[in-house]
């Protein structure tokens, strides 16, 4: 009971803050502050078809937040989220290129998300091996194999995958409709990627909070010198951790790919690594309030195009935003840290 | 699901938004038009071009109104697709969207067959040319290859070196095909005006990725730019949408470099270097903007593929003219004269540039001797011209 108070007390700290901050902020440049949060608000949740758009970016961002979380219960800063979700992408378009005119689409969309998964994990464990075996920190490997990523992402679509006659920023020529992820009539948003998310969300429940697995992540996380007296080898479970982790990004990718935008774009993973990155921070590393607090990001990031739109102000402020969310609950927990251990 | 989600987000909604803001006046019946840009609306080019003709329209039809929506491409704004814009568009009451680029074919063709009771516009596309548009779609380009050659026209007077370089965006065949007229311009003011031979002059094409700089994605505009002036380019004809080459230009002009740029896209665009401009070829969309929002208005739209050229009778005339050319502060009188003549030639008919015999860049036949470019050939060309160096694919 205590514990719940407290997660609320900072939860309501952190959005006073957040408000406060942005509000003078908008009263700063000019804007009327109340209209600002209200077509942000009605951006998001004003209608069943921007909810929906909510949703579709809701999806590949829990998936990476939800990856991320796997690689920080075993201390790893899984930069590279980025890159394994751009790589996720690529096999799936690469399948999917393959499957046109093929008489079983069904197949080529299960064998695009299964090799997504199997690329972004692959991408990932090479800077799990850099680390394990070269000695090189994951962020550094992790930010070189994003640029990498995006070097390679950029070489297909400018290269071998351009359409006929001209290369475009646009992407690669989009795929027949029998090659778009499934969804259903009117629903603007794919139920079966929603189911998909969801089972990852209970899956990694159960393994990160109910399973062996997770307990010897969880120590290897706090200390691997100690896990090797229990007879865990450490390498082995960063290895797992960041498999796990690369495979989730590039799960968010291919679904990027088939479900979204229906071809490879340059900037296909949208920065929701990176911002997978803030939605973990601001978890607190915890795995619960994660759905939650992705859905409100993805909501701030759909509603915000209203604000060129209606207001002529920039859309960054929904970046701002999530940045001030971030600072200030960084400044919380560390404040109820402190607290903590004055009392004892 | 869908309902239920509806039954509970809808008050709740509804009763928080009320309390916060006081929303926007609804849309009456004036006709809402909602316009696209890839680019930032001043970006004193190709997208500020078409801004500029969204204001005129509602200073030209009272009751319009414009709603737009710029820097809409996948790097500036992650995750937004023109689909999704569209619908909020429409949402908001705009019953024709105007989508501004090349890179909107493919969304603005999903868009429009969501919403088949709204008129779109699909700005330099071929949709209706190749069958593909539905029937809300039609396409709107201005004939920038006449401007395009007096621009080159200027730069080919001007050049001292006989080196004229053409910073070009991606390549497509719009892109080719202004390139090309540029080159056509050029090199009739290198060898038809000022007399020199064919064999002295140089044309340069270096493409840079996009019709903007993303940084990390494209080359870098500037970097290129002043490339060519170090490698004896003294004038640089811009065929992106923002003006990189102007403002290199103006500052090698500072450091004692005798060169000069021509921009593109945007009347204004000479404003922020005069002394380094030759002059612009600019797109004046306002005139057939008001024809296409007046056809909404009236019901009387019907799909159209249109290829707006000069007013031939006033080339800067901003209620005639889809395609205009301002000289520069830096060209002088003499020069003026000829590019007024060389306007007339164009205009009355007495001078096409596009006349064989004309070499693909392989060699290949593109016009035999005597014969003129059709409209298709010129829309769809396949390379660049035998003389002009740098990619045709």
């Amino acid at each position: 009971m205590n514990r719940l108070r407290e997660h609320l007390t900072d939860g309501l700290l952190i959005l006073a803050i957040v408000v406060s901050f942005t509000w003078l902020l908008l009263l700063l440049v000019g804007a009327v502050p109340q209209h600002a949060f209200g077509h942000l608000l009605a951006g998001s949740f004003g209608s069943w078809s921007k909810f929906a758009r909510v949703l579709n970016v809701w999806i590949p961002l829990t998936l990476c937040s939800l990856g991320l979380l796997y690689a920080f219960r075993a201390g790893l800063w899984n930069i590279g989220v980025e890159g394994q979700m751009v790589l996720g992408a690529i096999a799936a378009t690469g399948v999917l290129r393959l499957g046109t005119e093929s008489l079983y689409p069904q197949g080529y969309l299960v064998l695009a998300v299964v090799a997504g998964m199997g690329c972004g994990g692959l991408w990932a464990l090479l800077s799990g091996w850099l680390k394990t075996r070269g000695g090189v920190h994951e962020i550094f490997a992790g930010l070189g194999l994003n640029f990498v990523a995006l070097g390679l992402v950029l070489w297909l679509i400018f290269g071998p995958w351009k359409r006929a006659g001209i290369a475009s920023m646009s992407g690669t020529q989009p795929f027949p409709a029998d090659l778009w992820f499934p969804g259903l009539e009117g629903w603007r948003v794919s139920p079966f990627a929603l189911a998909l998310v969801i089972c990852t969300i209970l899956a990694t429940v159960w393994m990160l909070n109910h399973s062996r697995f997770g307990l010897r992540l969880k120590a290897v996380g706090h200390n691997p010198k100690a896990v090797q007296l229990y007879g865990v080898a450490p390498n082995r479970y960063l290895l797992y951790a960041i498999l796990i982790s690369g495979a989730l990004a590039g799960l968010a990718g291919s679904l990027q790919v088939s479900d979204i935008y229906h071809r490879l774009i340059p900037s296909i993973s949208s920065g929701y690594g990176y911002l997978g990155l803030l939605v973990v921070m601001l978890a607190n590393f915890r795995l619960l309030p994660i759905p939650f607090i992705a859905l409100f990001f993805s909501a701030l990031n759909v509603g915000s195009i209203q604000l060129p739109m209606m207001m002529q102000l920039d859309s960054s402020l929904s970046g701002v935003i999530q940045g001030a969310c971030v600072m200030s609950a960084l400044l919380v927990f560390g404040l109820r840290r402190r607290k903590q251990s004055s009392q004892r | 699901m869908i309902s239920k989600a509806r039954t509970i987000l809808a008050p709740a909604i509804i009763a928080v938004w009320g309390a916060w803001s006081t929303p926007a006046a609804l849309a009456d019946n004036s006709l809402t038009f909602g316009l696209l840009m890839v680019g930032p609306y001043n970006d004193h080019g190709w997208s500020q071009a078409h801004y500029e003709g969204g204001r005129y329209v509602e200073e030209q039809i009272p009751g319009s109104k414009m709603i737009y929506i710029d820097k809409v491409n996948p790097a500036d704004r992650a995750g937004v697709t023109v689909p999704m814009v569209v619908d909020d568009l429409v949402d908001k009451g705009a019953s024709l969207i105007i989508g501004n680029s090349d890179d909107m074919k493919d969304g603005i063709r999903e868009a429009a067959t969501q919403h088949p009771d709204v008129k779109f516009v699909h700005i330099s596309g071929d949709d209706v040319l190749t069958g593909k548009a539905p029937a809300n779609l039609s396409n709107l380009m201005g004939r920038m290859e006449y401007g395009k050659m007096m621009a080159g026209f200027i730069a080919g007077l001007a050049t001292r070196t006989g080196k004229v370089a053409y910073l070009g965006p991606l390549i497509n065949e719009e892109t080719r095909r202004l390139a090309v007229a540029a080159y056509l311009g050029a090199r009739h003011a290198w060898t038809q005006v000022r007399g020199n031979a064919a064999e002295d002059f140089r044309f340069k094409v270096s493409w840079i990725g996009f019709w903007f700089n993303i940084p990390g994605v494209t080359a870098d505009p500037t970097q290129v730019v002043r490339n060519f002036y170090d490698t004896g380019h003294d004038v640089v004809l811009s065929g992106i949408d923002t003006t990189e080459a102007l403002i290199v230009a103006s500052q090698r002009r500072q450091e004692g470099q005798d060169v000069y740029a021509l921009p593109y896209d945007y009347v204004g665009s000479c404003e922020s270097a005069p002394q380094a401009c030759l002059g612009v070829p600019y797109f004046n969309w306002g005139p057939d903007y008001v024809n296409l929002v007046k056809a909404v208005a009236e019901g009387s739209w019907v799909q159209s593929w249109t290829w707006s050229g000069p007013d031939w009778r006033d080339i800067n005339d901003k209620h005639t003219s889809a395609i205009g050319f301002v000289v520069g502060d830096a060209v002088q009188a003499e020069a003026r004269g000829k590019l007024d003549k060389f306007i007339a030639q164009l205009g009355n008919g007495e001078l096409n540039l596009f006349s064989g015999p004309l070499n693909y860049q392989d060699g290949s036949v593109f016009l035999k001797a005597g014969e003129t470019a059709t409209d298709r050939q010129i829309w769809y060309l396949e390379q660049l011209l035998e003389g002009m160096e740098g990619p045709s694919r």
